[in-house]
């Protein structure tokens, strides 16, 4: 049967552009954070593990691994800041961060333990699920990439290499070796102009377009995204003016972690994931962030829908190549962009 | 005067220790093959702490799913553990690449992974090796036996874009041909794949009686619940690499009705009371159970149970002939394993030979089919 049958077509572009509007998402994750870090962050994907496993463990009556992690990091953070804080000579604002530390923790632990014996209701536990995975990524670039944030981007690439691999790891050890999935927001489907498409995959572009719609906004409308976007296109300027590149860092960290437990939160009723499942979503992120030269965020995202196309048209007529041409897809681009764009890095200012 | 004393004392004391029987153990406790890996290294626990009156001292590495790491681990566990046989690895090809190193050193090794190139043709390399899982040429002749007993004509199939999905289809197509049965459509995808509409449309478009997804572990899950999804009303096979409880939770009402076949450890408690399988079997998940919770077994555990079986039948044997830590006990507990005769484990009986080092017939798997979100026996 020929891949241009109306019967199968429009279900392949459909499921294509659902798989392709999560690659977008991670995309312009991948994108901001570069931008505002210079960290190719290879542990994206993770984020989308942590995302659907942290529901799923909430899902059964568990208290999720993520907690432990988050309260683990979450107190090397704060001795972090107290110890600089003390360096600093400020005793007060080491009392009052080491306090705040402690309380949020507390707190945490508390709320989690709480409401994952109870059984919560589906959008209790995603809020939850959200309160624990979000703060994973500011966490995560202070203990990690904040004591890095002059090193070359070989350096900060290697670091991100490790992490991955920890938080891989660290996901084995949380969730076990095998996936899990969680339940459907919406059930059914729904006939559109004569294909039938789920419901599940409906909410899945819709609720990406908000989001690129909600991140459209910040950066274009709101102050602080127009200093991320200040410190984006030169970080000195952005100093020099007064906006604190830790604090972009910070910033930059926490919508990447929004944006990989949210693509985790929508993929999970749809395929089962485990705790290596991450690393190849981020992957095919990563292909249409390139496409966007780690840049441009409309290309990163119209790059990533491409993957997914891509992906699902090649998963029909040729499935044993599938993975081989998307990925290949890169060197095209990386070709035309080496030859296109003028070679300038931020190293040599 | 006194110190030579307790140092000669010291000294007869450890070469007393080293009579210790050393088991290595290897197996894929993280990395892709985890789901198989754990339960087989969770089974060392349960096995015997001394046998013939003999301790015996076990040591387990990760291999990590990696070949590299497998083969590494191999060389330490003789060079600097000792050990007089080695149980390992989970995966096909880490199996075959720590042959060379069981066979160099002469160390008698027990592979926990499926595909029957690791003992098959037993030559002098192989002369070392043995087995305790059902090749995938058993399992795949149980399927489509069972393909063949229902009236189905063609089928189509839909599998892992990796070593297991690639043995699984050949096995596939071999015994479909025997049987006159097509195989109309054959798919690939890979196991972090977030759907698999694309190869289930074109599986569809071929019009097949039934379809088998030649998939291990919750990955497999996908492509059954997309088959159903798209109105296939056909049967579905999956292999046995999916029979842990994880699928069942996972899939739910997505996976009702699909047809495996599996060691009959899976279904001990189905099994007539005349099968002597079900002794051995419910003893290893009651046991398994006990210590690490209820629902917790699964059948790859149960290979490594089966591998302690033969080590426990067999290093008695070999005691009688040499000291452990010795090239002539090694010797001779190859001899005695590879002449086991009878051993009824968890998963078949095992009757060794000089051209058969597995040792298992089709005692060894049974079919079961998913039913109200458990594992059903079918008669």
């Amino acid at each position: 049967m020929n891949i241009f049958d109306p019967g199968i077509f429009p279900i392949l572009t459909a499921d294509g552009l659902t798989n392709g509007a999560v690659y977008a998402l991670l995309s312009l994750a991948l994108v901001l954070v570069f931008a505002v870090t210079r960290v190719i962050f290879v542990p994206q994907g993770e984020f989308v593990m942590f995302g659907t496993l942290t529901l799923a463990s909430l899902q059964l009556g568990r208290v999720p691994g993520t907690l432990t992690l988050l309260l683990v990091l979450l107190a090397i953070s704060t001795v972090l800041n107290v110890i600089e804080a003390l360096r600093r000579g400020d005793q007060r604002a080491a009392g009052l961060t080491g306090a705040a530390g402690v309380a949020l923790g507390a707190g945490l632990w508390a709320l989690t333990t709480t409401l994952a014996a109870a059984k919560a209701p589906l959008l209790v536990q995603v809020l939850l699920t959200l309160l624990l995975v979000v703060p994973l990524g500011p966490l995560l670039y202070r203990v990690v990439f904040q004591p890095l944030r002059n090193a070359s981007v070989l350096v900060l690439l290697i670091a991100s290499v490790a992490l991955h691999l920890v938080l891989v790891g660290i996901g084995l050890v949380f969730f076990g070796p095998e996936g899990s999935r969680t339940p459907a927001f919406a059930e059914g489907n729904t006939v559109l102009g004569g294909v039938t498409l789920s419901n599940q995959s409906l909410l899945v572009i819709l609720v990406s377009a908000l989001l690129m719609l909600g991140l459209y906004y910040f950066f274009d409308r709101t102050l602080t995204g127009k200093a991320l976007r200040a410190t984006a296109v030169n970080r000195m300027g952005a100093r020099l003016v007064g906006i604190r590149p830790t604090a972009a860092g910070s910033l930059a960290f926490t919508v990447a972690a929004l944006i990989g437990a949210l693509s985790g939160l929508l993929i999970g009723p749809s395929i089962a994931v485990s705790y290596d499942t991450g690393f190849l979503i981020g992957l095919k992120g990563f292909v249409g962030a390139i496409i966007g030269g780690l840049v441009s965020y409309p290309v990163a995202a119209l790059g990533a829908l491409l993957v997914g196309l891509i992906e699902s048209y090649a998963s029909f007529s040729l499935s044993q190549w599938k993975e081989v041409i998307v990925f290949t897809l890169i060197l095209p681009v990386l070709l035309w962009r080496s030859l296109s764009s003028k070679h300038h890095d931020e190293e040599d200012e | 005067m006194k110190a030579r004393l307790s140092l000669t004392a010291l000294l007869a004391l450890s070469s007393l220790a080293l009579a210790d029987v050393r088991v290595g153990v290897v197996v894929s406790a993280t990395g892709p093959a985890a789901s198989l890996g754990i339960p087989e290294r969770n089974t060392v626990a349960l096995l015997p702490q001394t046998i013939g009156g003999q301790k015996v001292i076990y040591t387990i590495l990760d291999d990590a799913s990696d070949t590299t790491t497998a083969v590494t681990n191999a060389r330490k566990l003789i060079q600097e553990n000792k050990v007089d046989l080695i149980i390992g690895t989970t995966t096909t090809p880490a199996s075959l690449a720590m042959i060379d190193v069981a066979a160099e050193s002469k160390t008698p090794m027990i592979s926990l992974a499926a595909s029957e190139t690791i003992i098959k043709p037993v030559d002098a390399r192989r002369a070392w090796v043995f087995k305790t899982p059902q090749t995938d040429a058993l399992m795949a002749a149980a399927i489509v036996q069972h393909m063949q007993q229902n009236k189905v004509k063609t089928v189509g199939y839909i599998g892992f874009n990796d070593a297991y999905g690639e043995g699984w289809l050949a096995e596939l197509q071999k015994n479909a041909a025997a049987r006159g049965i097509r195989v109309v459509a054959t798919e690939r995808y890979a196991r972090t794949d977030t759907s698999v509409t694309g190869q289930v449309l074109k599986v569809l478009a071929a019009r097949p009686d039934a379809v088998l997804i030649g998939a291990s572990g919750v990955p497999a899950v996908l492509p059954q619940k997309t088959l159903k999804d798209r109105g296939f009303a056909g049967k579905i096979y999956q292999t046995h690499g999916v029979a842990n409880a994880d699928f069942l939770r996972v899939g739910g009402k997505d996976v009702e009705g699909a047809i495996l076949p599996a060691g009959p450890v899976l279904v001990a408690d189905q099994l007539p009371d005349s099968n002597p399988m079900k002794k051995v079997g419910l003893a290893y998940v009651n046991l398994y159970e006990g210590k690490y919770g209820k629902d917790s077994v699964s059948t790859f555990g149960a290979h490594m149970w089966d591998a302690g079986l033969l080590m426990q039948k067999a290093i008695p044997v070999a005691l009688k002939k040499a000291k452990p830590g010795t090239p002539e006990f090694r010797e001779a507990l190859r001899d005695a394993i590879g002449s086991t005769r009878n051993i009824i484990g968890a998963h078949g009986i095992f009757n060794l030979s000089a051209t058969d080092h597995l040792g298992l017939d089709a005692r060894s798997r049974v079919m079961v089919q998913v039913v109200g979100n458990t594992w059903k026996l079918i008669k």
